[in-house]
């Protein structure tokens, strides 16, 4: 069979119609799109051009070739077009179908396979793994090595973007102090940790738990956690995706808990959706709703709590430092939650909050985008970096670690390491009450 | 495309402004038209006007078609390259040239997204008027070729009222300007007001001049339901009548407001026959005045409910089932055609009326929504274009919604312009002497037919439908 052929079978098989004829092709989406925007307008890179380029390859209007295949591979999945799109196009499914499509017919280039295998099949596929390989990289900070590299420079070998990348790996984490809780609540909330949070970014999952202790809620670790199978789903590799799925619905699935919380936005966007991934399966099918109706983001969560109420009774500073947030594409377009991080911040006592243009944009981070396409990730991230410096902020807020990241190789890239300091949203609360508590006790130390 | 060709394409605009891959020229095969679809040869990025110039040259000489083309907006088939040929974009030719505040007008280049336009005028206390529901994404390059609408036609009127001068290039590659800054200028012919809505047929425009207006300072926001369509109606004619021009005065239908109700549950109540929305800008004093009165002479007439916003989110939320109208109809079937039959607006209620009887005879669904101060309707039908039996019923029952506007003194398109969609019905419209005319002076301009082919003419007009007087 040739390749056209086969591919068309399998967008018959993949891609379902009545999704691709949602489209109107009325062109709302063409402003919205990052990829649209950064290639002068290319139609091809827009949603509607390759909404178009699905249905010419399901209806066999067209040949399969490179063009079109790069077309697909630029989308950054970030669905800024589905907030757009008035006929409520869902293109989130359409292009994780056309990837499943295409992932069956195609064999990738060796660098996108090496970087897959390493991420799927080993990284992402067991925590252990992860945790292993997150150990060679604490050696590697804490060691030295990282700054002889650095400047040895080997990783410049290495396209730009990878070596910026390494710049921003975080800090080896430091003990997390505990907070006193200010209330005392029945809530019980379960705590879905993430495997990057949980690694690279375990300071900040300490953090996130101090924080919903703060409020008097209960947080519990259940056991027998994955991956939440969300990279594998954007790349076309679904079905291990849905592996990792139907393993969390079985470890989340009880009745005491009041909420389940996650604090990376891509994560809870997937979460979120396994309700309807596993729609079709009996035995999935009730657990995947309970699991979904229960899961929450961490700042709708801490808003929620009563965190809001407590940060006003905070004495405000003086002298505020200007923070600014950097949306979680999937955070925003998919679970519609943007205005509770922004609330937060900006209740806090030593910050003034300032938004910066197109913070709704995506970052070019998109979970594992950067590595391979870093062409359009690096002129993505430049456009963000010039919204940056416009605002100028002491703190550039984020709600995902891919986004942290992003955002940290953004500094690194154009030197404002000394200015300018990318952090989750968790860890600027945290910090802020940290502070606020310390400078109170010092006042009641002199006072009495 | 002969290489050679192509070749010569590439020394005018460079390698990198050449598009001709496969996703690509998929990628430009069509615009915001149902069923419509047609492969171009080559997609060219020219960055001034002189390279737009070369390029209709070549165009010319080896009689290659040319479609202009903005966002891909176009409801009318009016951007498809249905005979191949170069698509000529103008993502690069997309900036101010000239802000001139002393003679109050804007010079751009036809790239520019309106509604870049109007935030940009807006900040100087200027306002440029029209408003195309995709004014987000439209090109005024767009807006020009097609004399676009909009929600404020009623008091300030459409695009070709605003456009004070142009630079076109013409098919054989020169150069003219048309009009100026100036407030008065009888100098000839109109041409620009001929460019205006040529849809791409006679040259290519490169430089536009709008005219702008102060803006106004107040706007306010008021909403009725009414039990009939008459009520309804009776209401827009009486508030013309008392003297008023609101800036939009918006009609949805009980199938409309169904939808909306269906996919938002907003509240709306499902005995409603009709919503009116109305909205006046200006000062202050006469806003307050005319809102008030508007919402008034709604309730003499029968308004089951009326509502004033206190503020801007208020306004916001009443004007909700506007906003989705159209999204809430197109998840209800798989196609969506929007029209845009218009009609004076004394004829509203009678030409909805004749819309639902059009429908229920070819068992379609039809809503409709729409401006109701200019007449101008949008009966909306949802449909299936994989149902080709489903289809044919759609094309006779728009052909009788055309033919019914038009025995109520209306037109066959109020703003989505002719294109190829309609090009079959446009003799209904001017009549035989009208389409010589227009034959005439697109043969002027363009004897070998490059421009845009196959839109606004067609070979054969259809045959108009003899309605038995059954009303």
């Amino acid at each position: 069979m040739s390749i056209n052929l086969a591919m068309q079978k399998s967008f018959e098989k993949h891609v379902e119609e009545e999704l691709l004829l949602d489209c109107m092709r009325c062109g709302f989406c063409l402003s919205s799109c990052p990829t649209y925007i950064h290639t002068e307008q290319d139609e091809s890179q827009s949603p509607r051009g390759r909404i178009a380029l699905m249905k010419a390859i399901r209806d066999g209007k067209i040949q399969w070739d490179s063009s079109v295949e790069d077309s697909f591979n630029l989308c950054l999945g970030c669905r800024a077009c589905e907030p757009a799109c008035p006929a409520g196009v869902q293109y989130g499914a359409l292009i994780e179908q056309t990837r499943d499509a295409v992932q069956e017919v195609k064999p990738q280039k060796k660098f996108e396979k090496t970087v897959r295998n390493v991420t799927f099949n080993h990284l992402f596929a067991d925590k252990k793994d992860l945790n292993k390989a997150v150990k060679l990289v604490r050696f590697y900070q804490k060691s030295g090595l990282q700054k002889v590299t650095r400047k040895i420079g080997f990783l410049n070998l290495f396209p730009t973007f990878m070596s910026d990348m390494e710049k921003a790996l975080p800090a080896v984490p430091r003990k997390v102090e505990k907070l006193e809780p200010i209330k005392s609540s029945k809530v019980k909330v379960a705590f879905f940790t993430g495997c990057l949070m949980e690694s690279l970014f375990k300071e900040i999952n300490d953090k996130t738990i101090e924080l919903i202790k703060l409020l008097g809620a209960d947080v519990i670790i259940p056991t027998g956690q994955q991956c939440c199978g969300a990279l594998h789903a954007h790349s076309g590799e679904l079905q291990k995706g849905l592996r990792n799925a139907k393993t969390n619905v079985e470890a989340f699935d009880s009745d005491e808990y009041d909420y389940i919380v996650n604090n990376a936005g891509g994560c809870g966007a997937f979460l979120s959706e396994y309700e309807k991934h596993l729609k079709s399966d009996s035995k999935y099918k009730e657990k995947a709703q309970r699991f979904s109706n229960k899961m929450v983001d961490i700042s709708s969560l801490l808003v929620k709590l009563g965190l809001i109420d407590y940060l006003n009774t905070l004495p405000t500073s003086d002298s505020k430092v200007v923070a600014t947030y950097q949306d979680s594409c999937h955070l925003r377009n998919v679970n519609k939650v943007y205005e509770q991080p922004r609330r937060l911040i900006q209740s806090l006592p030593g910050i003034q909050y300032k938004e910066m243009m197109k913070a709704d944009s995506c970052c070019g981070s998109a979970g594992i985008y950067n590595l391979l396409q870093p062409e359009m990730a690096g002129k993505i991230l430049e456009t963000k970096m010039d919204y940056v410096r416009e605002v100028n902020p002491t703190y550039i807020v984020t709600s995902n670690p891919g986004c942290l990241m992003q955002m940290k190789a953004g500094i690194h890239k154009d030197k404002l390491t000394s200015t300018i300091q990318a952090v989750h949203i968790v860890e600027i609360i945290y910090e802020q009450i940290k502070q606020v508590s310390k400078n109170l006790t010092t006042y009641e130390a002199i006072t009495h | 495309m002969d290489k050679q060709i192509v070749q010569l394409f590439i020394n005018i605009v460079g390698e990198k402004n050449v598009k001709q891959s496969t996703a690509q020229l998929l990628a430009y095969s069509y615009d915001a038209t149902a069923n419509f679809q047609a492969l171009p040869d080559i997609v060219l990025s020219p960055r001034n006007t002189k390279e737009v110039s070369e390029i209709i040259k070549i165009c010319n000489e080896y009689k290659i078609p040319v479609v202009p083309r903005g966002s891909g907006s176009n409801l009318a088939a009016g951007t498809v390259p249905n005979q191949g040929g170069v698509v000529l974009l103008f993502n690069h030719m997309n900036k101010i040239i000239d802000f001139d505040k002393e003679n109050l007008t804007i010079t751009v280049q036809p790239g520019m997204i309106t509604a870049d336009i109007c935030s940009f005028v807006e900040k100087e206390n200027l306002f440029y008027p029209p408003d195309p529901s995709s004014m987000k994404i439209s090109t005024i390059g767009g807006n020009v070729s097609e004399n676009s609408g909009g929600l404020r036609g009623l008091k300030y009127g459409v695009t070709k009222d605003y456009v004070k001068g142009l630079t076109a290039v013409l098919p054989n590659g020169e150069i003219v300007q048309t009009g100026g800054k100036l407030a008065k200028d009888v100098a000839g012919y109109d041409l620009t007001s001929l460019l205006v809505g040529s849809e791409g047929t006679l040259a290519v425009i490169t430089e536009i001049t709008l005219k702008l207006i102060p803006l106004p300072k107040y706007k306010m926001t008021s909403i009725a339901y009414f039990e009939s369509l008459e009520a309804a109606a009776k209401t827009v004619s009486s508030i013309i009548a008392h003297k008023i021009i609101p800036v939009t005065l918006e009609f949805l239908d009980r199938k409309t407001i169904d939808a909306v109700e269906q996919f938002m549950k907003i509240g709306l109540s499902t005995d409603v026959e009709a919503m009116l929305i109305f909205e006046q800008d200006g000062d202050l004093s006469q806003v307050e005045q005319d809102i008030h009165v508007m919402t008034e002479i709604a309730v003499e007439n029968g308004a089951t409910f009326t509502k004033i916003a206190n503020d801007e989110e208020e306004a916001e939320q009443l004007k909700t089932a506007r906003r989705v109208a159209l999204s809430a109809l197109s998840r209800l079937r798989p196609t969506t055609i929007l029209e845009d039959a218009t009609v004076p607006r004394s004829e509203l209620a009678e030409m909805v009326k004749r819309i639902d009887r059009i429908a229920e005879k070819y068992n379609l669904t039809i809503a409709t929504f729409g401006h109701a101060g200019d007449g101008n309707l949008h009966p909306t039908c949802l449909t299936d274009v994989r149902d080709t039996e489903e289809l044919k019923r759609v094309e006779e029952a728009f052909e009788e919604i055309f033919e019914e506007a038009l025995s109520l003194g209306g037109t066959i398109t109020g703003e989505h312009g002719i294109g190829e969609m309609k090009a079959p019905y446009l003799e209904w419209k001017v009549g035989e002497p009208g389409i010589q005319l227009m034959k005439g002076i697109k043969a002027a301009f363009d004897p070998n037919n490059i421009m845009n082919p196959g839109k606004m003419f067609a070979k054969n007009t259809k045959k108009r439908v003899v309605l038995q007087n059954v009303y």
